[in-house]
C-alpha cells in the first residue's frame, strides 16, 4: 500500500503504475459536470490554490449542515468519470492537478493529458458512499453551492487514508482499456 | 398508520438497508474472487460499506438515485393522496439526508433542493382488484441508468435477428458496452417487445424480482441462466477491474409487439440495488 499526501510531486505520480493501491491524505476538491464545464469556460482563479498539486474528485456528496454552519459528508462515493472526458485533460494541465479520482475510467484524450502533465487516474469504489465519507475528516470550504446545487458544487475537503487504485498511470497505461479489449474478445466467442 | 410516515420509512430502508438477497449475492461474489486481486478488495469494500451504512443509518451510496414509485391500489383510493404523501416523505427524507437532492430542472439547470420537480418523483399507478395497497420504490442510480440502452431487431452490427438468439447477442453487447461504468457487478433487466416506452418499462420492473428468482417460462428461465453464466465469462469484474463477477443476475420478460417493431430494452442497475416494497392491509404496514 502506497501512502500519498498532498501536495504531491510530479515524480511521486510518475512512479505510480496501473494496479497500485494507494491511501490518500490531504486536500481534495470535488467537481463533476458543472464544475468541469465552468473550469474551462470561465477559468476561475479562486480555486487554483486548492487544486494545485492536489486531486479533483468526481463526486456529488450527501452533506449535512451543523447548527454552527459547518458541514460534514454523510455519503461520498465517486460518480462516473467518462462524462468529464471532453474537459479533463485541459483541466488537469491548466490547474496543475496531480490526480483525478472517479469511477469507470476515462478515454484516450485524458490518458494523453495525464502523461503530458504528470497526473494519474485513481479509482474509488463506486457505491461505497458511507465508507468513503468516513475518510473525509473535514469540509474546508464550499463554492458555488447556491448556483450549482449540493451535488455539483466545489467541496474542498480534507481526507485521511482515502483508499484508491491507480487504473490509469502517467505513462499512458489504462486498466480500463485492457479490460475492454479482453472482454470484447471474449464476447466474440460468446455470440 | 400515517401514509407519509410509512413511505418515509420505505425510502429510508431503500437508501440505507440493502436487501438480504442482494447482500448474499455480493458475499458469494466476494468468495469467488481470487485472493489479492483488486476485484477481491473491491468486493470487501462493498460489503463493509453495506454493513456500515445500515449501522450508521446513512445512504450506502451518495447517489440516492431517481425516486421511482410503483403503486397498486384497490378501487376507491385517491391517486392525489398517494402523490401528496410521497412528496412530503421525499422532502423529509432529503432533510434527513436519506436522499441527496437529485431533481434538476432540465432547462434552467437549477436543483430544486428537495427532490420535488416535474414528474419527480415518478409514480406508476395501477389499480388492482385486491383489498390491499402495495407501494414499491426504486432508487435508481444515475451512472447505471446511463448505461441502459434500447435496441431494435434485426441489429446488423451483431448479425442479430428477430429471435431469442438475437436478444441474447444484444444483452451481451449492452454489458460489454457498460464495462464497469454502471458500478459492476450489476443486475440486468431485459424487456422484450412492446413499443419503445413499454419496452423500457418492462425491463425496469424486472428489478423487483429477487436475485435467483427465475422466470416461470422455461425458455426464458434457461436463457436467464445462460446469460448469467456467459456474462460472467466476460472478465469485466467488480468496478470493471477484471474478475469473475460482472453481473449478479439477469431477469428477462416478454410482451407482445407490433409486427413491424421488435424492441429490446436492457436496463442496468448497480450492485447498490435499492428497491423495497410495503403492503398496507387493514391499516397494517409490512415491509419487504
Amino acid at each position: 500500500m502506497i501512502k500519498l499526501k498532498t501536495p504531491i510531486s510530479e515524480q511521486d505520480i510518475r512512479n505510480l503504475k496501473v494496479g497500485d493501491e494507494v491511501l490518500l491524505s490531504g486536500t481534495v476538491v470535488t467537481g463533476r459536470d458543472m464544475v468541469h464545464k465552468y473550469l474551462i469556460d470561465e477559468k476561475p482563479d479562486f480555486i487554483r490554490e486548492d487544486l494545485k498539486g492536489s486531486m479533483i474528485y468526481h463526486c456529488g456528496p450527501v452533506v449535512k449542515q451543523h447548527k454552527d454552519g459547518s458541514w460534514s459528508f454523510v455519503s461520498a462515493g465517486p460518480t462516473t468519470s467518462s462524462r468529464e472526458e471532453p474537459y479533463q485533460a485541459d483541466v488537469v494541465c491548466e490547474y496543475q492537478i496531480r490526480g483525478v479520482i472517479g469511477k469507470g475510467g476515462m478515454g484516450q484524450k485524458t490518458a494523453d493529458g495525464l502523461k503530458k502533465c504528470g497526473a494519474a487516474y485513481f479509482h474509488a469504489v463506486g457505491g461505497a458512499g458511507t465508507l468513503i465519507a468516513a475518510a473525509v475528516k473535514k469540509v474546508k470550504a464550499v463554492y458555488k453551492m447556491e448556483e450549482f446545487g449540493t451535488p455539483e458544487a466545489f467541496w474542498v475537503i480534507e481526507v485521511e487514508d482515502f483508499p484508491l487504485v491507480v487504473t490509469m498511470d502517467a505513462h499512458g497505461n489504462s486498466l480500463h482499456k485492457e479490460v475492454l479489449e479482453k472482454s470484447q474478445k471474449v464476447a466474440e466467442g460468446l455470440y | 398508520m400515517e401514509l407519509k410516515q410509512s413511505v418515509l420509512e420505505l425510502i429510508r430502508r431503500a437508501a440505507v438497508d440493502l436487501s438480504p438477497d442482494v447482500e448474499k449475492a455480493l458475499v458469494d461474489a466476494f468468495n469467488r474472487e481470487d485472493e489479492g486481486a483488486p476485484a477481491k478488495n473491491v468486493m470487501k469494500t462493498i460489503l463493509e460499506n453495506v454493513v456500515m451504512a445500515r449501522k450508521e443509518n446513512s445512504p450506502m451510496c451518495q447517489d440516492t438515485g431517481t425516486l421511482i414509485f410503483y403503486i397498486d391500489y384497490p378501487q376507491g383510493e385517491s391517486e392525489k393522496n398517494f402523490r401528496e404523501a410521497i412528496e412530503k416523505a421525499a422532502i423529509e427524507a432529503t432533510d434527513l439526508q436519506y436522499l441527496r437532492p437529485n431533481a434538476v430542472h432540465s432547462i434552467t439547470g437549477k436543483n430544486s433542493g428537495n427532490n420535488i420537480g416535474i414528474n419527480h418523483p415518478f409514480i406508476h399507478f395501477h389499480q388492482w382488484e385486491k383489498p390491499e395497497t402495495r407501494i414499491r420504490v426504486m432508487l435508481k442510480g444515475g451512472g447505471s441508468e446511463n448505461v441502459g440502452t434500447q435496441y431494435k431487431l434485426p441489429y446488423p452490427p451483431l448479425k442479430a435477428g428477430r429471435d431469442l438468439k438475437g436478444v441474447r447477442k444484444l444483452v451481451i453487447d449492452a454489458v460489454v458496452q457498460a464495462q464497469g461504468q454502471g458500478c459492476a457487478p450489476g443486475i440486468i433487466g431485459v424487456g422484450i417487445g412492446g413499443d419503445r416506452v413499454a419496452s423500457y418499462m418492462l425491463s425496469k420492473e424486472q428489478f423487483f424480482r429477487k436475485i435467483g428468482q427465475r422466470h416461470p417460462d422455461k425458455v426464458l428461465a434457461d436463457l436467464e441462466i445462460d446469460l448469467y453464466e456467459s456474462l460472467n465469462k466476460l472478465g469485466i469484474g467488480p468496478m470493471g477491474f477484471g474478475g469473475k463477477t460482472t453481473v449478479l443476475d439477469v431477469f428477462l420478460e416478454a410482451q407482445h409487439r407490433h409486427p413491424a417493431s421488435f424492441f429490446v430494452a436492457v436496463s442496468y442497475t448497480c450492485w447498490a440495488f435499492r428497491r423495497k416494497s410495503m403492503t398496507i392491509k387493514n391499516g397494517e404496514v409490512t415491509y419487504d
